[in-house]
């Protein structure tokens, strides 16, 4: 048997080339030594937990969360439109408000949720307040403005119909 | 998986789902099954393009963060966050001649583009979702390892945001120590990544010479087409019809990252800025008084109200000979006012007017030998601000303080009453508040 068909028979049984191997075996052994290295300092179960958590927490919650909260919204758009053939779509003026107020929420939710107030006192010697009552004006507007536009595309259109 | 029909087999949905799964292997369904993914954006064209965004945004914040790994000095005795005998050598430092903000605009960086690519890094899994839901998971070794070190890619990044995130916030309720979770979950982070980005550069490289470039993104809604079902499992085989380009989806992830740096920016910026930080951990300003700008630890939190209000304070200066000085005779001598940045780790920073006694004119009065290292010690008994190891080059600068006033006023208690220590260009905690001693000791 000549090499070159041993080194294919071999690649056919993993399935990829001999270097996908050694570059999967060279960063995995750095992220081990990595992972060893952080449990080291924390509980081996605390790691294995957080890593699990958030690929959970992302593609088995937040993931599903907010694609069936744009299938749902889709849908009623959908239906209101099946009324007014002429009616211009809606959806990406509610998908973009609700994509960045959404995604502010997610990012500064201990401030806004007020859960950080307690350390935030501590290190800054103020109450972590107003994060809430920004965090809605903010949102408020984005809405708002995404309407506006709205309403004036729909105005525009009905000026070109006439 | 098994191989998806091609571009031209239009067949009727449920013959085309019998043929996709025969009968003879047990399939689970739902998400598993190819039809269920039916978004028309998605496609190898579409993860290519954001892979390529991703590729230059995480390289500059995995440089900022070792940036400033290395601006702690671990090199000195205290310093280092994670045992230096398992770590990288210090292979990049701020030079010592730059700017007071040169680090406060490195964590500035890192933190505020951290925080702008959550949308982007959340479209990128989006649109590699189905992959999650492939049936049979493995078809051979070269699979299974696949997917495990993408359980470790996904793992790694979600880490690296989710701690990042809580703890510029001051919260941190995980039952891990921020540092060596945040930096070795880099570690690994950055070595999957770049496994990752050679595995699938040539299926980037197809995708860009079947589709272009740019070429998706001058499609308008009308002109949007589904990629074909045979590029990649990633394209839908029953696409729903599009209500979005992909222009228009990269304009809403460009939009929100561009409100995220609206309402962030402003506290590392600083200045007018501050105020737009909407929503920034640290973008307040309280008051108008000299010593109304950010703290990072205040005096009450230390535990230090009642030490540094002793009149008895007398600071301690040792080297070649020790002295001890009251805090008039530290007045009476030499003063310099520096306009120095105090940037803190978290990302936000403050520029203020300090004046005090510069630490060469300590240490020469304390008959220093050149090259010692200051330990220099607070009032504080614990915590990671206790006491800081600082360098040579960074104490004999010439604009490195003891300073005792801030903008034509006492310190404040909060800023570091009676004494602090105020370098260029290091991360906030080397700038000891409330001293009790500084140590000047031969390297």
């Amino acid at each position: 048997m000549s090499t070159r068909t041993r080194f294919t028979l071999r690649r056919r049984r993993y399935g990829a080339s001999p270097w996908h191997l050694a570059g999967h075996v060279v960063a995995l052994a750095v992220a081990a030594f990595a992972l060893d290295r952080i449990a080291s300092m924390d509980s081996l179960a605390a790691i294995i937990a957080l890593y699990v958590g958030v690929v959970i927490g992302h593609d088995l919650i937040l993931l599903p969360a907010y694609s069936g909260l744009d299938r749902l919204a889709s849908a009623a758009l959908a239906r209101r439109r099946s009324k007014d053939r002429a009616a211009l779509p809606a959806i990406n003026h509610l998908r973009a408000p609700a994509l960045i107020s959404g995604l502010l929420l997610l990012i500064y939710a201990p401030l806004i949720s007020g859960r950080a107030d307690r350390g935030y006192l501590l290190l800054s010697g103020h109450h972590a307040t107003g994060y809430l009552r920004n965090w809605l004006l903010i949102s408020a507007g984005l809405f708002l403005g995404s309407g506006l536009i709205y309403a004036l595309r729909v105005r525009r259109a009905a000026a070109r119909r006439t | 998986m098994a191989p998806g029909p091609g571009p031209s087999a239009v067949k009727p949905r449920s013959q085309r789902a019998a043929d996709a799964h025969p009968p003879s292997t047990p399939h689970p369904g739902g998400p598993f099954r190819r039809e269920f993914w039916r978004s028309p954006l998605r496609g190898p064209w579409l993860t290519s393009f954001l892979g390529t965004l991703l590729l230059p945004t995480v390289s500059v914040i995995a440089l900022t963060g070792f940036i400033s790994h290395w601006a702690y000095r671990p090199q000195l005795p205290g310093n280092a966050t994670v045992n230096p005998s398992y770590d990288l050598p210090v292979l990049i430092q701020l030079p010592q001649s730059w700017p007071s903000w040169d680090y406060a605009v490195t964590q500035g960086v890192h933190v505020t583009l951290g925080l702008m690519a959550i949308p982007l890094v959340a479209a990128k899994l989006w649109s590699v979702i189905p992959r999650l839901f492939t049936w049979p998971p493995a078809r051979n070794l070269a699979g299974l390892i696949e997917r495990g070190s993408m359980l470790l890619l996904v793992g790694s990044l979600l880490v690296e945001i989710v701690t990042g995130t809580l703890w510029v916030q001051d919260y941190f309720p995980l039952k891990v120590d921020f540092y060596p979770v945040h930096y070795y979950g880099a570690w690994v982070f950055g070595t999957m990544f770049v496994l990752h980005a050679c595995v699938k550069l040539p299926v980037v490289r197809r995708a860009y010479r079947a589709r272009g470039v740019l070429a998706p993104l001058r499609q308008s809604l009308a002109d949007t087409t589904p990629e074909p079902p045979g590029a990649s499992e990633l394209a839908p085989v029953d696409p729903a019809a599009p209500t979005l380009s992909r222009r228009g989806l990269l304009a809403m992830i460009g939009g929100a990252s561009l409100t995220v740096f609206a309402v962030q920016a402003g506290e590392s910026i600083g200045g007018p800025f501050r105020r737009f930080a909407l929503l920034a951990p640290r973008g307040r300003v309280f008051g108008t008084g000299a010593n109304a700008f950010q703290v990072n630890h205040t005096a009450a939190a230390a535990g230090v109200t009642r030490a540094i209000n002793n009149l008895a304070w007398r600071l301690t200066v040792a080297g070649g000979r020790t002295l001890t000085l009251s805090r008039a005779q530290l007045l009476a001598m030499g003063q310099a006012t520096e306009t120095l940045t105090i940037s803190c780790t978290e990302g936000w920073s403050t520029t203020q007017h300090w004046t005090g006694v510069r630490l060469v004119d300590l240490a020469g009065l304390a008959d220093v030998p050149a090259g010692a290292i200051l330990h220099a010690a607070s009032l504080q008994d614990g915590g990671p601000n206790a006491h800081a190891s600082i360098g040579y080059e960074q104490w004999s600068d010439p604009r490195a303080l003891l300073a005792l006033r801030v903008n034509g006023e006492e310190l404040a208690p909060d800023h570091g009453y009676p004494a602090r220590v105020i370098l260029s260009g290091v991360p906030g905690l080397y700038n000891t508040k409330w001293v009790r001693e500084l140590r000047f000791e031969a390297a």
